[in-house]
């Protein structure tokens, strides 16, 4: 494990500072990188296997279960696609009141993985506790954050984690005007604190590392992409969703339990907050769009580092809008939210915070699940991760083993890998031989 | 490090990171916490390891896999106290639907290459395999009761946590009865309080995230629900969800087969 040796190994058996377990392992020879694996060692739970059988109405909660950190993204994929199978348009508050929860779970899981996940790194902390003996202030600041996203997922959805108000067709009940009003004013504080610490963090070190990427995600032509849209990447995918199928394929591979996924064949792709930034620039609010500007963020960025602040110009964003949402809300004094079964198969994606998350599920005629298929965020960004971890070894191989390590687990982080969603689904090893 | 904190450690097995989640949840107290408390062991928040032996050790997840009992035993070993939270931890979680069919089919069904995979055939909670000294029951926990558990073992009292029914809980809020009023299937009457009767605030059955309270009379319910028409496989089903290897609960669910 020397640089002096041909061959070198570089590895961490288990990442921290990451939702589930995982690692990574990279082989040097001769300065050539010769394996580069994300190794997901999260246990299956085989969740495709246990919906069979169940209706589709305990959809949105069995596969809340699937990730505690979003389980919000889950929740929506499902139950888009039992409305689409069922062939139900819901209600347009119902349409306003999911984007609202989804803006809570954005704001709460973006603070999450930022100020204490991500940010540490670039500071040379090992957590936020011991970064808040330094940075005290940025810490409660980061924690209010996060308690803006949480309330409105308290408030809309029942709890923050596995909410209980979301089921197909829209909510069990309704919130008050003056309930989600109440969410104002510390969502108000909330965006000056996403505005500081947007600024704030464009002032750190950032690796470069560029890469030519395939961008994929959502897109929609009203709105920054949640939970609807045609999906497209970078360099000319254009797809309805329901063709999702015909384009990207899972391969299992023997180290991971989580599926790598593949578009076309053998194209890798970047899923998450800066390929939505990169595709739906356009459909930020003009004040988010000031904002990147003042932080340096053009579309069109390679640097997946900058992924971080891309996570607080969402932040942002979403503390922006939620709030639009809640001041034009009106509770619905009649609202049609009855699905009735049938039978057919629908597929839904959503954007989870940390990037795609697909669903697809065949009901028959009593709404009983007869195949589900889930392909999380994290799978679909497993592949651009082991391309990654090849490149920035390669870049960097004249540092020694602990920096290089380090500078891998920070590139892993960029993509807030959620582990946890190993419905089938990381660890770090560089092998210098 | 002042040498007189506690030192605690989080250990995750089969689950969702939900109710570990749930410590950074407390935005209020985490600090607070930090002050209390060394965290000496808890990979999703800090690459930091301090060594063992622990005075708690949290414990989040089911038992899956073959290397899972080996790890329980070295964790009882340096613990001086085991506390198991959440439902995948006290009753093998969502997962346990496994324990119901064969395995082979669910990895068949999910993967490829069947052989890569080393699995159980069931989930189990950790108390089948270690001495467990606290139960924290909840998918999720509720983070009130979290604290509650950790303040009170740091002073060295029993945590107050109730195990009468959600019933309870609910008629305290003020709610009306959804069974009664509105002929909504409820696990309410059978299931452990700590959520503050969520679902029946927003007008929804308990469906039974915290498992079976003390003594709970689940024949009762059950044939009261097959009374007002529900369905044998509806009831099965009601309760075989996210407690479903918890011993009342299963039997119940086994009567509607």
């Amino acid at each position: 494990m020397s640089n002096d040796k041909k061959t070198r190994t570089i590895k961490l058996d288990y990442i921290a500072r990451v939702e589930g377990e995982g690692s990574f392992y990279v082989k040097v020879n001769d300065g050539k990188v010769e394996a580069s694996q994300l190794k997901i060692f999260e246990p299956p739970r085989f969740f495709e296997g246990l919906l069979k059988g169940r209706s589709f109405r305990e959809a949105p909660d069995i596969t809340a279960r699937i990730c505690g950190i979003c389980p919000v993204a889950y929740q929506m994929s499902s139950v888009h696609a039992m409305e689409k199978i069922c062939g139900f348009k819901p209600h347009p508050t119902v349409d306003s009141l999911r984007r609202l929860l989804y803006c809570g779970e954005w704001i709460e899981s973006h603070a999450l993985h930022t100020f204490m996940l991500h940010v540490p790194d670039f500071l040379g902390y090992p957590d936020a506790i011991a970064m808040a003996s330094d940075h005290k202030d940025w810490v409660v600041k980061a924690l209010q954050l996060k308690k803006a996203g949480n309330d409105i997922v308290n408030t809309l959805g029942g709890r923050e984690i596995h909410p209980i108000n979301v089921k197909v067709g829209g909510f069990y009940r309704y919130p008050q005007k003056r309930a989600l009003e109440q969410l104002l004013a510390p969502l108000e504080a909330a965006k000056a604190i996403a505005q500081q610490a947007a600024r704030w963090m464009a002032t750190l070190d950032f690796p470069e590392f560029n890469f030519d990427y395939e961008f994929v995600s959502l897109t929609h032509p009203e709105e920054y992409p949640m939970n609807r849209g045609r999906l497209i990447s970078s360099k000319g995918l254009d797809i309805d969703v329901g063709d999702y199928e015909a384009h990207f394929e899972e391969e299992h591979v023997p180290y991971s339990t989580t599926l790598h996924t593949n578009l076309d064949g053998e194209k890798i792709i970047f899923t998450g907050p800066l390929a939505r930034f990169n595709l739906n620039y356009d459909r930020l609010s003009a004040s988010a769009k000031s904002l990147a500007e003042e932080i340096g963020l053009k579309p069109g960025c390679t640097n997946p580092f900058k992924s971080l602040l891309v996570r607080m110009l969402e932040t942002y964003y979403a503390c922006e809008e939620a709030m639009r949402i809640i001041r034009s809300y009106d509770y619905p004094s009649e609202i049609h939210d009855l699905v009735m079964p049938a039978a057919g198969r629908g597929e839904a994606v959503t954007e989870a915070p940390r990037g795609i998350l697909f669903h697809r599920y065949t009901l028959d005629d009593q709404g009983f699940i007869h195949n589900a298929r889930i392909v999380a965020p994290t799978s679909h960004n497993q592949k651009v991760m082991e391309l990654d971890l090849r490149g920035i070894v390669e870049q960097n191989i004249g540092l020694d083993d602990a920096a290089l390590g380090e500078l891998c687990e920070t590139s892993v982080r960029n993509y807030d890998p959620c582990i946890s969603c190993s419905t089938h689904f990381l660890k770090v090893n560089i092998d210098r031989g | 490090m002042k040498a007189d904190k506690k030192k605690l450690a989080v250990w995750k097995f089969a689950s969702c990171d939900g109710c570990q989640l749930s410590i950074l949840d407390c935005e209020d107290e985490l600090l607070a916490i930090a002050e209390a408390i060394t965290i000496a062991y808890f990979p999703e928040a800090t690459k930091t390891v301090v060594e063992g032996p622990y005075d708690i050790s949290l414990i989040e997840g089911s038992v899956t896999t073959p290397s899972d009992a080996m790890q329980l035993l070295r964790i009882r070993k340096n613990s001086n106290l085991v506390i198991s939270i959440g439902a995948c931890a006290t009753a093998g979680g969502i997962q346990a639907l496994r324990n119901y069919t064969r395995v082979a089919g669910y990895v068949q069904q999910v993967y490829a290459h069947p052989e890569y995979i080393q699995t159980l055939e069931t989930s189990t909670p950790i108390s089948d395999h270690i001495k467990v000294d606290f139960e924290l029951r909840g998918c999720p926990i509720n983070k009130y009761q979290l604290l509650e558990v950790l303040s009170s073992f740091l002073v060295g009292k029993r945590p107050n946590t109730p195990s009468y029914s959600v019933c309870n809980e609910c008629k305290k809020s003020g709610n009306v009865c959804v069974m009664v009023a509105s002929g909504t299937p409820c696990l309410g009457p059978v299931t452990q309080a700590g959520c503050q009767a969520i679902c029946p605030r927003y007008y929804r059955g308990c469906f039974g995230c915290y498992g079976p309270k003390e003594n709970p009379n689940t024949t009762s319910l059950a044939s009261y629900l097959a009374h007002s028409g529900l369905a044998n496989d509806e009831i099965m089903r009601l309760f075989r969800s996210f407690n479903s290897a918890a011993e009342p609960f299963e039997k119940e669910s086994r009567n509607y087969e």
